[in-house]
C-alpha cells in the first residue's frame, strides 16, 4: 500500500481524498495555488506545496509543477480527483515515466474513451447498445435520407468537427431532411471549417442515467449501480440521486452488464462512469465514458456502503476488487450547492462567506471545503458544497433533503439553496417524472 | 595576531548560514561556532503541518496572493532588500555542480541577468536569474533544499 499520496486537485474533492487517505493511514501531500493558501485541503494535509499563481494553467494544470511537488515530497502516487488533469492521458503517461502511480486509468484507456468516435466504435464491437446512426460521415442528401429512414425519425444531423451544442439539427420527418442537411453542412463549414456531418437517432426527452464501474489490475470489473443525473442546467448537473426513480431490476441488470462489458473491453483500471441516454421505454444507449471519479460519487457510496476513493487507491496498489453481488439499500440524493444567484440567471458570486451553518442529523452528509470566513476565489468553479442525504425510501430522502436545506445557512454570498428548496416541492420532481430538458424548459424558479 | 582580519572573518561568518567555521593558515588557527538561534531550515520542517495546527511558516511568508516581493516578517529581523522568490517548485542548488563554487555568496554584487541559483525539477536544471542588480544580503535556503512556488530564496539590496 502507498505510504504517501499527492492530491493534484483542490476544493472539496481534495479534502475528500485526504479524508480517506487519513483513514487508511496514508500520508497526504496537498498542492495549492496562491489563491488557495487558506483552503481546508491545505490545512488538513500532512504536507502542502505551493505550486503556482491562481490561474489553473499555471498551477493545478501545470504538469511539471505537480510532478516536481511529488518529487520533493517523495509521494509514491498521485490522485488527480476530477477535472483538471484527471482525464489527461499525457499526465497519466508522465506519471508512469517517473515511476509515480497515477491513481486512475492508463494513458491508453483515457485516450480510447476520450475520442467520441473511437469510444463508440469500441462499444459497438462489444455489444454495448449505442445510439443508432450512420457509419461515419454522410456526404449526400440521398444517402442521408436512406439512413434516416432506416434509423427512424426523428434524427439529428451533427457536425463531425462540432461541439458545444453547435452544428446540430433535429429533423422531424423526411420532408424536412434535405433543407436541414444542407443547412447543417453550411453551418459546419463556416463554424468549424469542415462540412462533414453524420446522423444519429434523436432520442426524445432522454434521461441521463449513468453506471458506476470499478476495474482492477487483474481483469475484474464490477458495477455499483446507477445514478440518475437528468436534472441539469446548461449541461451542468444540479441534482443527482441513486437509484433512479424509474429503474427496474431487469434494466439495471442489463445496463450494469453493458457498462461492465464496456469496462472489460478496454481492460479498465480504476473508477469509471458509463453514461447512457435512456428513452421513455427504458431503452438505453451508450453516450460516453468518464475515466475518473465523478462529483456525484457520494450518492452511490451512501446506498452501497462503500468508499469509492478507497477502492481507487486499493486498485492502484494492485489489490483485487471485491466481486460479491451488489447490495443497494435505500435512496440517496445530492444537491450541488453553488455560489450562484438563482434570481439573476445563476451569475457566480465570489467573496467572503460570513456565516456557514452546515446541516446535520441522521444520514446527512456535507462534502465541502468552505467555512465561515472563507473567501471564495474567483478563479475556479462556483460549487461550494455538496449536500447528500439518504433514507430508506425516496419520499423520506426528499423530506430529509428539504429539512437539511433549510438548516444550511450561508451568508455573505448568494447560493442555489433556495432553488433546491423549490425543487424539493416540485410535483414532477417528487413523482420522478422528469428528463434532461425538465429544468431548463419546464421548472420555474420563483424568486 | 591580526585583529582586523579576525573581526572581518567573524563578520563574514555571522552574515552566512554557517554554524561552525575553522580556519588554518600556517601557525594561525581559528575556530568559531555560532550559537544557533534560527529555526532549523532542514527540508522536512518546511513542509510538516500536523493536522491540529494552522498552516505555519509557508503562509507567514510575503503575501503571495498580492505578488508582493518585499521582505518577509519572520521570527528574525531580515536585512534590508528585496526578496527573490522561487518561480517554480523543485530542489534548490547553490552551485552549477556539486564540486563548483556557489553562484553567489552573501556580499556579492549581481547584475540583472546573472544566475543566482538552480531550481531543479524533473531532471531539468532551471537557472534562476537576477531581475535587477544589487548586493546579496542573505541566502534563505540551503543547498539541496526542496522549495515551493514563491518561496523566498535571497534578499538582495537593489543597487
Amino acid at each position: 500500500m502507498f505510504k504517501k499520496i499527492l492530491i493534484a486537485n483542490r476544493g472539496e474533492i481534495a479534502l475528500r481524498i485526504i479524508r480517506t487517505c487519513k483513514e487508511m493511514g496514508i500520508k497526504t501531500v496537498a498542492v495549492y495555488s496562491t489563491a488557495d493558501q487558506n483552503s481546508l485541503h491545505v490545512k488538513f494535509a500532512d504536507e502542502a506545496v505551493c505550486i503556482g499563481p491562481p490561474p489553473g494553467r499555471d498551477s493545478y494544470l501545470k504538469i511539471p509543477s505537480i510532478l516536481a511537488a511529488a518529487e520533493i515530497t517523495n509521494a509514491e502516487a498521485i490522485h488527480p480527483g476530477y477535472g483538471f488533469l484527471a482525464e489527461n492521458a499525457e499526465f497519466s503517461r508522465i506519471c508512469e515515466e517517473h515511476n509515480i502511480k497515477f491513481i486512475g486509468p492508463s494513458p491508453h484507456m483515457i485516450e480510447n474513451m476520450g475520442d467520441k468516435a473511437t469510444a463508440k466504435a469500441t462499444m459497438i464491437k462489444n455489444n454495448v447498445p449505442v445510439v443508432p446512426g450512420s457509419d461515419g460521415i454522410v456526404t449526400s442528401v440521398d444517402e442521408g435520407k436512406k439512413i434516416a429512414n432506416e434509423i427512424g425519425y426523428p434524427v439529428i444531423i451533427k457536425a463531425s468537427a462540432g461541439g458545444g451544442g453547435r452544428g446540430m439539427r433535429v429533423v422531424e420527418n423526411e420532408d424536412k431532411f434535405e433543407h436541414a442537411f444542407k443547412t447543417c453542412r453550411n453551418e459546419a463549414e463556416s463554424a468549424f471549417s469542415n462540412p462533414a456531418v453524420y446522423i444519429e437517432k434523436f432520442v426524445v426527452n432522454p434521461r441521463h442515467i449513468e453506471i458506476q464501474i470499478m476495474g482492477d489490475q487483474h481483469g475484474n470489473v464490477k458495477h455499483l449501480g446507477e445514478r440518475e443525473c437528468s436534472l441539469q442546467r446548461r449541461h451542468q448537473k444540479i441534482l443527482e440521486e441513486a437509484p433512479s426513480p424509474v429503474m427496474t431490476p431487469e434494466v439495471r441488470e442489463k445496463m450494469g452488464q453493458a457498462a461492465v462489458n464496456a469496462g472489460k473491453a478496454i481492460d479498465y483500471e480504476g473508477a469509471g462512469t458509463v453514461e447512457f441516454i435512456v428513452d421513455k421505454d427504458l431503452n438505453f444507449y451508450f453516450m460516453e465514458m468518464n475515466t475518473r471519479i465523478q462529483v456525484e460519487h457520494p450518492v452511490t457510496e451512501e446506498i452501497t456502503w462503500c468508499d469509492i476513493v478507497e477502492e481507487q487507491i486499493r486498485v492502484a496498489a494492485g489489490e483485487k476488487i471485491d466481486m460479491s453481488p451488489l447490495k443497494m439499500r435505500g435512496h440517496a440524493i445530492e444537491c450541488r450547492i453553488n455560489a450562484e444567484d438563482p434570481e439573476h440567471n445563476f451569475r457566480p458570486t465570489a467573496g467572503e462567506i460570513t456565516s456557514f451553518n452546515i446541516p446535520g442529523g441522521h444520514s446527512v452528509r456535507v462534502d465541502t471545503h468552505a467555512y465561515a470566513g472563507y473567501r471564495i476565489p474567483p478563479h475556479y468553479d462556483s460549487m461550494i458544497a455538496k449536500l447528500i442525504v439518504s433514507a430508506p425510501t425516496r419520499k423520506e430522502a426528499i423530506a430529509r433533503m428539504k429539512r437539511a436545506l433549510q438548516e444550511f445557512i450561508v451568508e455573505g454570498v448568494k447560493t442555489t439553496i433556495p432553488y433546491h428548496l423549490q425543487l424539493m416541492e416540485d410535483e414532477n420532481f417528487q413523482t420522478g417524472d422528469f428528463n434532461t430538458q425538465y429544468l431548463e424548459k419546464h421548472f420555474k424558479f420563483k424568486p | 595576531m591580526d585583529l582586523k582580519l579576525v573581526k572581518n572573518l567573524l563578520d563574514l561568518i555571522s552574515e552566512t548560514e554557517l554554524n561552525e567555521v575553522s580556519i588554518e593558515e600556517g601557525d594561525f588557527k581559528m575556530k568559531v561556532k555560532k550559537q544557533s538561534d534560527a529555526p532549523a531550515q532542514s527540508a522536512p520542517m518546511q513542509f510538516q503541518m500536523p493536522a491540529a495546527q494552522q498552516a505555519p511558516a509557508q503562509t507567514a511568508q510575503p503575501a503571495p496572493a498580492s505578488g508582493d516581493s518585499s521582505a518577509s516578517e519572520t521570527k528574525e529581523s531580515q536585512p534590508e532588500g528585496e526578496t527573490v522568490q522561487s518561480p517554480i517548485v523543485g530542489t534548490f542548488y547553490e552551485s552549477p555542480s556539486p564540486d563548483s563554487d556557489a553562484f553567489v555568496k552573501v556580499g556579492d554584487t549581481v547584475k540583472k541577468g546573472d544566475t543566482l541559483c538552480i531550481v531543479e525539477a524533473m531532471k531539468i536544471m532551471n537557472e534562476i536569474e537576477a531581475e535587477f542588480s544589487g548586493t546579496v544580503q542573505k541566502i534563505l535556503v540551503e543547498d539541496a533544499q526542496p522549495v515551493e512556488f514563491n518561496q523566498p530564496l535571497f534578499i538582495i539590496k537593489k543597487a
